[in-house]
This record gives structure tokens, sequence and C-alpha cells, in this order.
């Protein structure tokens, strides 16, 4: 690696942690971001001459915060200095000392922090998103905006306005307590998961622009994983979406159109993710504290475990949708159960399953779709044309629409009297 | 003399590496594994899942099991073993009865992504 490319990849992985101590210190997002990045920009330029410091959270913080408070005192003589400035002033051989207590939880609260900060409930969840990608992962406006489709003047209008609800948000600086950590840790959970989701619902031509972001939230799954190492949820997290990323490469074909679970070509997925996903999930099940992560990772790695799709314990995965749908009730849930229903037990024992979620999933496309796929196996044709077009009328995206016409094709071929299977 | 080569790196940026980059580095190094295996001087080798996959047994009065690699700086690596099990609980079951032969320390259970060679006994 070139100095220039490992300084780089040094910088991001110092920055939820460096950024943290330096937000904590100044108490303000703008001063702490200005912070690092001068810092940053001192990085560039000694350390290919120096070499790397030993560790380089620490000297960024202390860079980081001299640098800021140089500039307060030259610029703005009224602003006040933070309160234990006393840290400060000699610091040339205060990086090991540094480094020795930022070993210790501190900094496991600032990462959570600022991390918890992004996902305040006042944000929309595309705001959270953007918010997170810009202040953790320090992904530049130009990048986030092409993750998102939109103009690079709209996504610098929403990362702004996001910026603003934190500011006035006013979050707690102390350390938390327990119950008050958990929370916290939940609530990122949920955003890392909605960066995850906004990169795997890509679709198409879009699958390379936003599938860093799938990258992005595995990255700080990890790093949560590592400062909470004991939480069944963030593992099960972790393990989901590994094991749902690691599905990537056999989910579009050549022309970017779906290809279902059952039709991917299972060579295609990543082993070395699945191998890291099993283990995650392994790990978590012994602490017997299951949880929504934890069940969705189970139903992946049931699907990941199987070799060919004939291999899949449709039965297990069964249970385990019935057992989220009582932790987490919700008809998308259900839904998602009937197809393991229609495998183990039939598409008539699916439609009856889903028959009473018409009215609150009226404007679902995944509705329709799959309760076409039931009444078109149960040669139902008329009906399950009726469904796919209502799908079709719903879908979200273009490869969606593709997949359900691909459907209607075949019912089309299949209704003329000379078709293939009529002749057979 | 046999010896052993214990690799370290940095895990976020070996765990960074895109499918290509990973399988590039693997390639490279078959070549070498095939050229030491060629000349019978391989023995096992084995890539370990990240850290986060880690469980640490200590092996005190009772012992206890911690979510986690092993993160102590006063104790050494003296050895280690490659066995089969179902799953972690059956991993943990075989370092427990080893940490009762020989307690004191810790173990570091960690599953194995990649494995090559035979047991030789």
């Amino acid at each position: 690696m070139t100095d220039v490319a490992w300084i780089d990849a040094a910088l991001t992985s110092a920055r939820p942690q460096a950024l943290g101590a330096l937000l904590r210190y100044f108490r303000n997002l703008d001063t702490a971001e200005e912070a690092f990045q001068n810092a940053c920009l001192r990085a560039l330029k000694t350390w290919p001459q120096n070499g790397p410091p030993r560790d380089a959270a620490a000297w960024l913080i202390m860079v980081g915060r001299n640098v800021a408070i140089d500039d307060i005192r030259r610029g703005a003589k009224q602003q006040p200095l933070p309160e234990d400035d006393h840290a400060i002033s000699d610091l040339d051989d205060a990086e090991s000392e540094l480094a020795e207590r930022l070993d210790g939880s501190h900094y496991r609260d600032d990462i959570l922090r600022l991390l918890f900060i992004c996902c305040h409930p006042q944000l929309p969840a595309t705001q959270q998103i953007a918010l997170a990608l810009r202040i953790v992962s320090g992904l530049t406006v130009k990048q986030i905006a092409r993750a998102f489709l939109v103009s690079d003047a709209a996504m610098e209008q929403r990362i702004t306005r996001a910026k603003t609800a934190v500011a006035k948000a006013n979050v707690p600086f102390e350390t938390p307590g327990a119950p008050e950590r958990s929370e916290r840790l939940a609530a990122v959970a949920a955003m890392l998961y909605l960066i995850f989701n906004e990169g795997y619902s890509a679709s198409g031509d879009s699958i390379d622009l936003r599938s860093p972001l799938c990258e992005e939230a595995i990255r700080l799954g990890r790093l949560l994983l590592k400062l909470f190492p004991a939480e069944p949820e963030i593992m099960g997290l972790a393990a989901l979406m590994l094991l749902q990323y690691a599905r990537s490469a056999a989910r579009f074909d050549a022309n970017g159109a779906l290809v279902l679970l059952d039709d991917q070509d299972r060579t295609l997925w990543n082993g070395k993710m699945i191998a890291e996903g099993l283990a995650l999930i392994d790990k978590a099940m012994r602490h017997r504290r299951t949880g929504a992560y934890q069940i969705q990772a189970a139903i992946a790695a049931l699907h990941a475990r199987a070799a060919k799709p004939e291999d899949t314990d449709w039965a297990q995965i069964e249970l385990l949708y019935g057992s989220l749908d009582i932790l987490q009730p919700s008809p998308v849930i259900t839904l998602n159960r009937s197809v393991a229903v229609s495998k183990v037990r039939g598409p008539e024992a699916a439609l009856e399953m889903i028959a009473p979620l018409a009215a609150k999933l009226s404007n679902y496309f995944h509705f329709f779709g799959v309760q076409g796929a039931y009444l078109m196996q149960l040669g139902r044709n008329d009906e399950a044309r009726e469904s796919f077009n209502r799908a079709i009328a719903l879908a979200n995206t273009s490869a969606e629409a593709d997949h359900i016409r691909m459907h209607l094709d075949r019912l089309q071929r299949d209704s003329k009297p000379n078709n293939a299977k009529a002749a057979k | 003399m046999l010896y052993a080569i214990l690799c370290y790196h940095d895990e976020a940026v070996v765990g960074g590496w895109s499918k290509d980059e990973d399988d590039a580095v693997m390639a490279k190094l078959a070549v070498v594994h095939g050229k030491l295996a060629q000349q019978g001087r391989l023995g096992p080798v084995a890539r370990l899942l990240p850290t986060t996959a880690a469980t640490t047994l200590r092996k005190d009065e009772p012992p206890v099991v911690l979510d986690g690699p092993f993160a102590e700086t006063k104790e050494q690596l003296l050895g280690f073993y490659v066995v089969e099990a179902e799953n972690l609980d059956g991993a943990l079951e075989i370092a427990q009865e080893l940490g009762r032969a020989n307690p004191g320390g810790a173990y570091e259970i960690r599953p194995i992504g990649v494995f090559h060679g035979a047991f030789q006994s």
C-alpha cells in the first residue's frame, strides 16, 4: 500500500474514536469536525516523514485539540475555552498517557454518543442515515448524494438541516448509565440497519453506487461489536448484515434483473462473510436472550447453510418467523412467514395466512407479488394476473416491475392453447 | 525443528479488502504454500475469523466464559490446538476439559475460516 492509501485507511478507521473524543471535549459538532479535519491535514503532512504514530486516534485527538484551542485563542477572544484546559498545555510526551486513558471505557461512550446524536428521534430516517455517513463515516457530501441518487445541493441541505436539529437537541455529555447506554445502543443498531437497507434495497444500475452503504454499515457494526462484545443483539445485527450482503453478487443478473433466492447461483455467495455471520449467530445464541436481529440472522443463516434451495430447512424458518411475529407483530413479517408456509404446507395454506393482511398491505408491492405467485401455483390464473397487475402498479423500482412482468409473460404463455406444457 | 508462524495484521484493513483483493492475496499465498507442500515442509494452515467472532475462557476457579478475544498483555501465547466441534458450545466443552487438566491462564476460542493440511498423529 502506498503511504497515502495507508494514511487514508488509518484516518478512516480512527475517525469515530477521534471525532467522538473531540465532540466530548468541545461539545459542539462543528468545532469537533473542524478540529478533526485540521488534525488530518497535519497527519498527511507529518506521517509520511515521521512514520505513523503508534495510536493514530490518540494522535489525532491531541493534535485536533491543540489546533482548535489555538484557533479559539487567536480568533474570538470572547469565546470561552473548554473547562479542563489544563490538560492541553504540555502535550509533547502526553501521547502515551492519553492513549492509556483512551483504552478505558471513555472512548466506548464517545463513539456511541457520536452515533447516537445522528439518530435523534426528531430526524427522519433519511436524515439520520445521511448525517451518520457524513459525521461518523466521513463520506463527502458528493459521495452520499450519489448513494442516495440526489443532487449534491439537495444532500448538502439535508445534512445542514439535520445538523441544526442535532445542535438544538441537547445531547447529554455525561457518561451514560446502564439503561441509557442500552437505549442508545438499540437506537444506533436500528440506524445501522437503516444504512444497510438503504444500500441493500438498491437495484439495477444503482447497485454499484449504493453497495458501499452496506459495506459501511457492516464496518460500523463490527466496530460496535468490538465496543460491546457481550451484546447478543449486536452480534445478531452484524451476523444479519453479513449473511445478507454475502448474497449480493448473486442477487441480480447481467441485465440488472432481480434473481430470487431459489434461483440464485449459490457459488457466487461470499463464503468468508457467511462463515463470519454463522460464527456470530452461534455466539449470540449462547446468551439465550432472543431478539429481532438474532431471529432474522438465524433465518438468513438457514438459507446460507443450504447448498441447494431444496436443502433449505423451511419448517425451522417458519418457526423463526412465528417467534419474530410474536416479538414484533407486523403484517410484513406474517407475509414473509407465509412464504415458508407455502414451502412446508403448500400455497393454499399460505393464501389463507395472508388473507387477513389484504387491508393493511393494500399499498404494498410485495403483498400482491406474493399473492399472485401463490394463485399462479394453484392454477388460478385470472386472479393471479389481477394480483400481478396491482403489484406492477405499486413497484418501487423497475427491477421489481420487470420481475412481475416475467410472471405475467409466463401466465400468458401458459394460457395459450398450444403452449409447450399442454403439448406434453 | 517445527516452527509456528503466527500472522498479525490490522483486521480492519484485511476485513476491508474486496473479494477480488482478498482472492488476489490468497492466490499469491497459494503459490508459496504449493512450493512448501511439495517439499513436504508445510503443516496445517489456518485463517482465523475476525476477533469479533472470538470467545475467551478464563481458566480461573471457577472458569469464566467471556465474549471477545483474549485482551490481556500479562500472559503470552504459548501454544494452540485445532479441534473439530459441532458449534461454539462444543468447542467450549473441549476447552473446559483441557482447562481442568491445565488450570490458569486462558484459552481464546476462534472459529477457523479457511483450513488446509491434514492432522498428523
